[in-house]
């Protein structure tokens, strides 16, 4: 291939005089939002094995926190509904007793009935104490094992920047300023962070729903408080979410700084 | 527009080189047109090279006791040794010298892209040492375009969008950018490839894409570390001559590091550096001389 003289004439014309203009007015050097999004979310797509390696641990971690919560949730639905029918049975068996035996031992039956108030009182206090417990015991699980997955996906994201290394530096040679190579790291993570919450979410609520359908039989359902678990889902995505963007934050930060002759030198 | 003779009637025939054909015998002008663009070449090195005193000429490169230290350990390797350099603007210059003899660390120097441990590197009469982050990115940007050995073009993207990144940064608009991107590129003769990603170009295609995006923004420097080192001799002579005939027509400084003899060729000075001093400068008049010499003698 050779290029024409005609070629070589509309370049010249377009590449501006090779710098013999005036002095250019000094514009801002940027990275808009929207080509940032463009640029990271096709990072994502492309690299799809390395998302797929830094999304895992988002996904067990936010899965693990769904089943926590729902389960929290489900327990709850299922307490209620176990609640609802001794109710009904109490209200029936003191019914049938009112009827069958009106006006009968009426003081003998009123000094039980406080006993046993009594005593399911502090069965309900221990039950309390016990479930509080228990929640405090897995809201450390769960901030334990969210910590795991957060070193894990900066571990993933630290190896994933360093394979781009020579992509940075170039990116520098362009022009890139070190805040557009953190937002296209951060901006790649949040994706990942959302992707991998939601593929957790869907495991984790399915394996509660799987588990208290098999348990309690698929009635439960009814009894479940949706808008809570709603609620908790919605706050696992973001946990998700913002798990990964800070879990980014020291890579994206590390590469950024790098020098571009360093970048550039650095071999994969 | 140039005045040519056509040798076949002996017209006088005005083109700007887009009519190769003389209109009154329809003879083929190309070679006539070929040879006044070579004579041009000659005389706008001529008319460079004529006059070295610093006063009359803008330099748009100066280093002064340029030096770089690398520091491992206890041991320091120093790649470049207080270096003097002025080059001019619209200037082919090569800078040839042994493996390690500190080329591409003097690129990365000009280049901004490492800063040096001791002198100092003007741009534009800038020290670079004085530019605040922003404004380096700025001039790396809008003032010089690189072209890399390995072309390191950004694998996941496609011919159009490699070259259309700087102009991303520049702050170009969508359409600004797709119009140009697609002239530069249809420029080098990729006006078929635009959608197609590095991996699936040959690599003188890549460093073709690669010097379109050195283009992008309408650099006054060419920073070239070795463009033709991993391009066989006929990929890397179309290169060379892209560059060169850009280098002519607009006048876009090019400075590049090169083994590759060709480069030499269309070179107005060759800077020899070896341990990371400048050993001798060669300038093309005199290397002309020189064959000319040789030439006389043998007759
Ligand atoms: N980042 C670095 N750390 C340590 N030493 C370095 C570094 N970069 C370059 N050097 C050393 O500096 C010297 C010059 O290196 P440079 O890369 O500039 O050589 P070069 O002329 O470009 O060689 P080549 O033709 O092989 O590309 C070499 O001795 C090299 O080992
Ligand atoms: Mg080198």
């Amino acid at each position: 291939m050779t290029i024409s003289m005609m070629d070589v004439k509309r370049l010249a014309e377009i590449s501006g005089g090779g710098g013999r203009r005036a002095v250019q007015v000094q514009a801002q050097i940027s990275l808009p939002w929207s080509e940032a999004v463009r640029i990271s979310i096709k990072n994502v797509i492309l690299r799809l094995g390395r998302a797929a390696i830094t999304g895992t641990g988002i996904v067990l971690g936010i899965a693990f926190l769904t089943y926590v919560w729902s389960d929290a949730v489900f327990s709850d639905g299922v307490k209620r509904a176990a609640l609802e029918q001794e109710r009904i049975l109490a209200a029936a068996t003191e019914s049938v007793k009112g009827s069958a035996v009106e006006g009968q031992e009426s003081g003998a039956s009123a000094a039980e009935e406080a006993q046993e108030t009594k005593a399911k009182l502090s069965l309900q206090q221990q039950e309390a104490a016990a479930e509080e417990e228990r929640g405090a015991r897995r809201a450390w699980l769960v901030v334990m094992a969210l910590l795991v997955c957060g070193i894990g996906i900066t571990n993933s994201m630290l190896m994933s920047v360093t394979e781009r290394f020579q992509e940075i530096g170039t990116m520098k040679c362009l022009g890139a300023l070190d805040t557009f190579v953190v937002r296209l790291f951060l901006i790649e993570a949040a994706v990942i962070g959302c992707l991998g919450s939601f593929v957790g979410l869907v495991i984790g609520f399915l394996f509660v729903m799987f588990f208290y359908s098999i348990k309690a039989g698929f009635s439960v359902m009814a009894k479940v408080s949706w808008p809570q678990l709603l609620l908790y889902m919605l706050l696992a995505l973001l946990i998700g979410a913002a798990l990964s963007l800070i879990s980014a934050i020291p890579p994206a930060v590390r590469a950024s700084r790098m020098p571009p002759a360093a970048a550039l030198r650095t071999e994969i | 527009m140039a005045k040519y003779v056509c040798p076949r009637c002996g017209e006088s025939v005005e083109t700007s080189g887009i009519v190769t054909v003389c209109p009154s015998c329809h003879a083929d002008l190309r070679g006539v047109v070929a040879e006044e663009q070579h004579a041009r070449t000659r005389r706008a090195a001529a008319e460079l090279l004529r006059d070295d005193s610093v006063t009359t000429h803008e330099y748009i490169v100066r280093t002064r006791g340029l030096t770089r230290i690398y520091r491992m350990g206890d041991v320091e390797v120093s790649a470049l040794n207080g270096v003097d350099l002025d080059i001019r603007r619209g200037e082919y210059l090569s800078i040839m010298g042994p493996s390690g003899s500190g080329k591409s660390t003097f690129f990365n120097m000009i280049g901004g892209l490492d800063k040096p441990t001791a002198g100092s590197c003007y741009i534009n009469e800038t020290d670079m040492a004085q530019l605040s982050a922003h404004e380096l990115a700025w001039q790396r940007c809008h003032t010089i375009g690189y072209i890399f050995q390995t072309f390191n073009l950004i694998p996941v993207m496609t011919a159009l969008e490699n070259v259309t990144l700087p102009m991303i940064f520049a702050g170009a608009t969508s359409d600004e950018m797709l119009e140009r991107g697609r002239l530069l590129l249809e420029l080098v003769g990729l006006e078929g490839r635009l959608h197609h990603k590095p991996s699936e170009l040959s690599g003188g295609q890549q460093q073709r894409v690669a010097v379109a995006r050195a283009l992008a923004n309408q650099p006054a420097i060419i920073l070239a570390d070795e463009p033709t080192g991993n391009l066989d001799l006929h990929t890397g002579k179309e290169i060379i001559d892209l560059l060169k005939e850009l280098n002519v027509e607009s006048g876009v400084t090019i400075i590049s590091a090169t083994h590759d003899l060709k480069m030499i060729d269309v070179s107005d000075r060759i800077v020899h550096i070896r341990d990371g001093k400048i050993e001798r400068i060669e300038r093309r008049e005199d290397i002309e001389l020189e064959v000319g010499t040789l030439g006389g003698e043998q007759q």
